[in-house]
């Protein structure tokens, strides 16, 4: 049979530069985004009441002076609710939408205010008189462990080896610990719902939200009828981060309560402060560890306990903890390991999801160790990263017991160093720091592996719904939200390389629970990986549907009907796909399918801790070298060169973003972004003028930064690609490393500096200061 | 002489003329745009003027001149629009048609992810691109300094501004190509009259010309000033303050007037930071950091030096500083004009030295004697657009044997207002300049300051910081090696 080529490649398939689908929407404005939704007539507003105490009994509430504000319609509070008062994710019956009698933080929604503009809701609720009797509060993770607060959900424990015995082997133990703060997402556009009801019980909400099916759920348990009503709606987030898997819930609940009770179309949007003071940010950690090792620097026994501020109820605080604890080996074997988490409750606003879902945390704990261990011993941390790797005989099974089989950390370490130029740099550092006594340099290489699944293994599924229309267009839903890291994009690229068709044939509308139901957040890194292969498969179904069908007509075998680019094959003789389709339609084949995946092997036992919680690790590493002014503490990144793992790429343009962005967003976690509390337990840095994410002028000063292009996914994910959403945030780890180096520098680098996170030109000044200090009292002893 | 009044606002939006006579005196920018035109591009990211979303150009006349400048909409009122031309992202291309060159380079190096600054950018990068077509990197930075954007890192962002001349002609631009139309009808809508829209708590008014401001502020004492709105945006936005009777100084020219004789540079009160950078750069060189780290680009377009002293801010970004450069602030209540040394001006937290219809007319900083050292120090957690934590300014003489003649040290964020270091120049004046009399003076720190503890440092720190900051001060008068951040370290993207 005469085979042809195919004539070229199609426009927009995997492994492609594809530009983000909506980016010229992006740059002429006209990307909708919730608040740009034309209202229809008559739409009212919802503004939330807060709490003004961090922790109080409430014994009366005053609307007089709220109700005779202009332009209000009506307030809401927990006894208008028809169904539950409770949005807990976690299903712990601990988060309700109005706080009712009490109030557990400083900023706790206590009741709504609809009016007929956002502007008359918003100043109508803060006329509210309410009586307080304040009970004793905390905000802080120390004060409430010393308090005996509750925990807000069972800790994990981690346990392999013999902790005792590995302790009593070492020859050298250090303990310590470790402040790390948490971090506000700061997704540019703040939460938003806006609500229209419909007939019967039914009720559409758009909503900001990166777990629609969730929102779909909480609203239908707040209304009190079952999920059939309740229709989600996202077409894209401006940010999200991890801020809105759960914390788009009240928003999206209060906007569907006020539908419903005033038959009209509500918009629920919180001013700035107001969302950064009433939403959920990422956990702030006190790490406790204990680290025993040799003289080379190579470890033998770790206990540690990771203790974390989780606010007033448990939302994700379980899931956030346990994955702290998952990442506190980052790279390294650990002998003989016990971990522990305390998931603390404090009179804070709920902790939350965001990037990394406490990974960065576990991470900065276990390179910290590393640290540890290398000040102790005397040498460069990457000499002691190295002799810890995963790797080697007995040397590859985690705290968690599964074992690490696609191990590449050496190989990307080894890149880098020297494309770095490292040893070089690092020499010239130290060279730079002893003739310099005011301005001082560090520079460090650390690694990371990060763990990819959800630990709670139902939410690895995922589906997909694929149109073929009868014109050749096609037609792409999926589970999975836009939040800018383009998934719609890659899905929509997985989808043109199933049929070969050019990506412009394809349209990816409006993420809604009415296409695909059950969904998982979009988050955990698993976007592209899980809908990416639900959609293949939506697409494979068809087509198989399709080959049976130019088999049957053209009377050829199945395996001489191909698809190829813009064409389907069968046999020796062509046909543009959009008139194949009109035929297969005219045959009446169903063209339209919904693809559905799980992902294989994983498995989990919480209780036992152990088991797979992880189908494959992705892995990258960053080497950072800083200046810090030791007189002001102010420093600035002069250079950062990353090299990471994507496995294949399905769109190198879009990872090497997600890559430098994340970088930049962990960067800013660990030195200027720092959550600050008065005594009163209110957060005073709610808004940019006092919260400080990276600008421009922040970036480091030289960024070269690569995708590990030779790495291919061992697993079989789509078209072997690895998730790139969260694991290079931790690449920001670096900068602290360097920082740390700098600051060491005024000490001969004799002693651990163990600066808590951030490093914010302060912690840097009194690091520095109390260095020189134990400097001087070493050298007088 | 009496004056005409018109009861309306004019001004162009994008294309066309818009004249409204029913409007707030408290109605933003942006949510005009938003609401009443429904104008969506442009997004409300933080309502306080910092994130950038919120960027628009705003065309005006100075000397007949047209100069397009990004503003934050989120806190600028409707009311000083008056014979200005707004231009806002929906305006750059038509539907269906080609992107506009910054859009188109934003587009091709991949600038955008959840897009919801996106807008913000491209027209911060259109109105730097007007004023710079092959800006530096350098350039670039500052230029974003108002715009966050949490997805990309910037890098991306920094490409495309560095690409937008390759695809796109400057002299092709609509607004450069049709500026002198432009100009034309903004000129025709100047029409010397003083502005008056609603009454009561809803009252606002655009004096015709200084003196017409003066009367109007005697009638009004009571009336908020509102000269850039980056203060008083956020007392509205944030604080949900009725501010009315406002008064609008757009129509001032007179106050915008940049004036350098023998003695010194006067600023008029209504020039803003971004109008008095040249003239402050080429005269007192020493405060070319600190003016490129107030606010972001956008802020220093709209804000000025006299609202800045007007309003005392306890911090206040240039008052330590001009303090100790020795500046004074010309005030005027009708036709009554005193000078009050700036240091004087500033009586306690919250309480300046200015009456109830008295205002700011110009700021006067005296160039520095010959034998004179001066420098400032901004110090704050983020380097850019950051308010600051503390701030230190250092002006000191010698004579020819090295010995301090005269110290005059300010500081910001160390008091309730920003204050002189009145300890600290008596141990430094007639001592010889050395190390030992700064670690002595260094001692006398805690007599002249107890700082506060807050969200933007520590007491402790800000004590420490400011007495690192004299003996910053004098290594930098010492000149050797590097004690300062190289900023100047290669940047690539």
């Amino acid at each position: 049979m005469n085979v042809m080529q195919p004539i070229d490649r199609i426009r927009g398939g995997v492994h492609e530069n594809e530009r983000h689908e909506s980016g010229h929407k992006h740059v002429s404005g006209t990307a909708e985004y919730i608040d740009d939704i034309p209202e229809p007539a008559g739409t009212l507003h919802g503004y939330l009441g807060l709490s003004q105490r961090a922790h109080a009994d409430i014994l009366s509430i005053d609307f007089d002076a709220v109700s005779a504000s202009e332009g209000v319609i009506g307030i809401l509070t927990a006894d208008d609710i028809p169904g539950e008062n409770d949005i807990s994710p976690a299903h712990k019956h601990d988060d309700p939408v109005f706080a009712a009698g009490k109030v557990e933080f400083h900023g706790q929604p206590m009741f709504a205010v609809i009016a007929t503009s956002r502007e008359a809701a918003r100043r109508a609720a803060v006329k509210v008189k309410v009586e307080y009797r304040d009970l004793p509060h905390v905000t802080d993770v120390l004060e409430a462990a010393a308090a005996n607060y509750p925990l807000v959900i069972d800790p994990l424990k981690l346990e392999r080896g013999d902790i005792e015995a590995g302790f009593a082997k070492a020859k050298n133990i250090v303990e310590g610990e470790m402040r790390i703060g948490g971090q506000d997402h700061f997704y540019l556009e703040g939460q938003i719902s806006f609500a229209i009801p419909g007939e019967d019980d039914e009720v559409l909400v758009y909503s900001s939200t990166q777990h629609p099916s969730e929102t779909q759920h909480m609203v239908a348990t707040v209304l009190g009828v079952p999920s059939n009503a309740v229709t989600v709606n996202v077409r894209r987030m401006g940010g999200g981060f991890g801020g809105k898997e759960t914390q788009a819930n009240i928003f999206a609940a209060v906007a569907a309560l006020a539908a419903k009770k005033y038959r009209c179309a509500v918009k629920v949007r919180p001013d700035r402060d107001d969302d950064m003071s009433a939403t959920g940010k990422r956990h702030d950690f006190h790490v406790d560890y204990k680290v025993g090792f040799d003289d080379e620097g190579r470890i033998e026994a770790v206990d540690a306990v990771f203790a974390a501020r989780c606010g007033f109820s448990a939302d994700l605080s379980g899931p956030v903890t346990d994955r702290a604890l998952f990442h506190a080996d980052n790279c390294y074997f650990y002998p003989n390991v016990r971990l522990r988490s305390k998931p603390l409750k404090t009179n804070t606003v709920s902790n939350t999801a965001f990037r990394g879902f406490g990974g960065p945390q576990g991470m900065v704990g276990g390179e910290r160790m590393i640290e540890d261990v290398a000040y102790a011993v005397g040498k460069d941390p990457l000499e002691i990263r190295k002799l810890n790797f995963y790797g080697g005989e007995g040397r590859n099974l985690t705290p968690y017991h599964q074992t690490v089989e696609d191990n590449i950390i050496g190989r990307i370490i080894e890149e880098l160093e020297t494309s770095a130029d490292y040893a070089a740099r690092r020499k010239a550092v130290i060279a730079f720091n002893r003739e310099n006594h005011i301005i001082k340099r560090g520079i460090a290489l650390t690694p990371v592996k990060f763990g990819i699944s959800f630990t709670k293994t139902e939410y690895n599924q995922a589906g997909a719904l694929v149109h073929v229309y009868a014109d050749g267009s096609i037609h792409l839903n999926h589970g999975g939200t836009e939040m800018g890291q383009g998934l719609y994009t890659k899905i929509a690229q997985v989808v043109a390389d199933e049929f070969q068709v050019d990506l412009d044939r394809i349209k990816v509308t409006a993420t809604t629970t009415a296409k695909v139901p059950n969904t998982s957040a979009t988050a955990a890194s698993s976007g592209a990986d899980l809908n990416g292969m639900a959609a293949a498969n939506g697409a494979q179904q068809i087509k198989a549907r399709l080959v049976r069908f130019a088999a049957e007509r053209w009377n050829v075998n199945e395996a001489d009907v191909a698809f190829e680019p813009n064409t389907v094959r069968v046999g020796t003789e062509r046909l543009p796909f959009g008139e194949f389709i009109k035929l297969a339609y005219g045959a009446r084949i169903q063209l339209s399918a919904a693809g559905f995946y799980k992902t294989p092997k994983i498995h989990w036992n919480r209780s036992e801790g152990r088991g797979r919680p992880f189908f494959y690790y992705a892995y990258g590493a960053s080497c950072s070298e800083v200046s810090v002014d030791t007189l002001t503490g102010e420093y600035q990144i002069d250079r950062t060169d990353i090299l990471h793992d994507v496995g294949r790429s399905l769109n190198p343009a879009l990872d090497l973003g997600q890559v430098e962005g994340a970088f930049v967003q962990g960067m800013g976690w660990l030195t200027t972004e720092e959550l600050w509390w008065d005594a009163k337990g209110r957060l005073r840095t709610h808004a940019p003028s006092t919260y400080k994410i990276p600008l421009a002028s922040d970036r480091p000063r030289v960024f070269n930064v690569r995708l590990a292009e030779w790495s291919v996914n061992r697993e079989e994910t789509i078209r072997r690609s690895k998730a790139v959403g969260e694991p290079p945030f931790m690449l920001g780890i670096s900068v602290l490393e360097a920082l740390s180096m700098a600051a060491a520098s005024v000490a001969e680098y004799r002693i651990a500096p163990r600066i808590d996170a951030p490093a914010t030109p302060e912690r840097m000044l009194m690091a520095i200061e109390r260095l020189r200090a134990a400097a001087r009292q070493g050298a007088v002893a | 002489m009496t004056i005409q009044i018109r009861n309306t606002i004019r001004f162009l939006l994008n294309h066309r003329l818009v004249e409204l006579s029913d409007v707030s005196a408290v109605q933003t920018l942006l949510d005009f745009l938003r609401i009443d035109r429904n104008l969506r591009g442009t997004k409300e990211g933080c309502a306080e003027g910092d994130c950038g979303a919120c960027t628009v150009l705003v065309g005006r006349l100075l000397g007949g001149q047209l100069k397009y400048e990004s503003v934050n909409a989120c806190i600028r009122f409707v009311g000083s629009l008056d014979g200005c031309h707004v231009v806002t992202v929906d305006s750059l291309a038509t539907p269906g048609g080609p992107l506009h060159p910054v859009q188109q380079a934003m587009v091709e190096t991949h600038a955008s992810q959840c897009g919801f600054c996106t807008p913000g950018f491209v027209m911060s990068l259109y109105g730097l691109w007007m004023e710079n077509a092959k800006p530096s990197i350098t350039e670039i930075e500052k230029a974003l300094q108002g715009n966050l954007c949490r997805c990309t890192g910037y890098a991306a962002i920094i490409r495309a501004a560095e690409a937008i001349s390759t695809i796109g002609d400057l002299g092709k631009d609509p607004l450069i190509a049709e500026r002198d139309r432009i100009a034309g009808e903004l000129a025709s809508l100047q029409d010397g009259r003083r502005v008056v829209i609603g009454e009561g708590s809803g009252l606002f008014m655009l004096p015709a010309s200084v003196d017409d401001f003066a009367d109007v502020l005697e009638a009004n004492p009571k009336a908020t000033i509102v000269a850039g709105s980056t203060d008083v945006g956020l007392w509205v936005t944030k604080f949900m303050r009725d501010i009315a009777p406002v008064v609008h100084l757009t129509h001032l020219e007179e106050l915008r007037r940049i004036t350098v004789d023998e003695r010194g540079v006067t600023l008029g009160a209504g020039v803003s930071y971004a109008e008095a950078y040249p003239v402050i750069t080429e005269h007192f060189p020493q405060l070319r950091e600190l003016w490129d780290r107030i606010g972001g680009q956008q802020v220093r377009n709209m804000g000025t030096v006299g609202g800045n002293i007007a309003n005392g801010s306890p911090i206040g970004d240039t008052p330590p500083a001009l303090i100790a450069l020795g500046a004074s602030v010309a005030l005027r209540k009708g036709a009554r004009r005193r000078t009050v040394a700036l240091e004087d001006f500033f009586i306690a937290y919250g309480k300046q030295d200015r009456e109830p219809g008295e205002f700011v007319e110009a700021v006067h900083i005296p160039f520095l004697d010959a034998d004179t050292r001066f420098a400032v120090y901004k110090i704050t957690k983020r380097l850019d657009e950051d308010i600051t934590a503390v701030c230190g300014a250092f002006r000191l003489a010698f004579d020819g044997a090295g010995n301090v003649t005269d110290a005059v040290i300010a500081f910001g964020g160390m008091a309730g207002t920003p204050k002189r270091a009145d300890h600290v120049e008596a141990a430094l004046k007639g001592k010889a300049w050395s190390e030992a009399t700064v670690e002595q003076a260094i001692c006398t720190f805690d007599e002249d300051f107890t700082p506060l503890t807050d969200w933007r440092a520590s007491a402790e720190y800000r004590q420490l910081v400011a007495k690192n900051l004299l003996r910053r001060f004098y290594l930098e008068t010492q000149a050797t090696g590097n004690i300062r951040l190289d900023r100047t370290i290669a940047v690539a993207v």
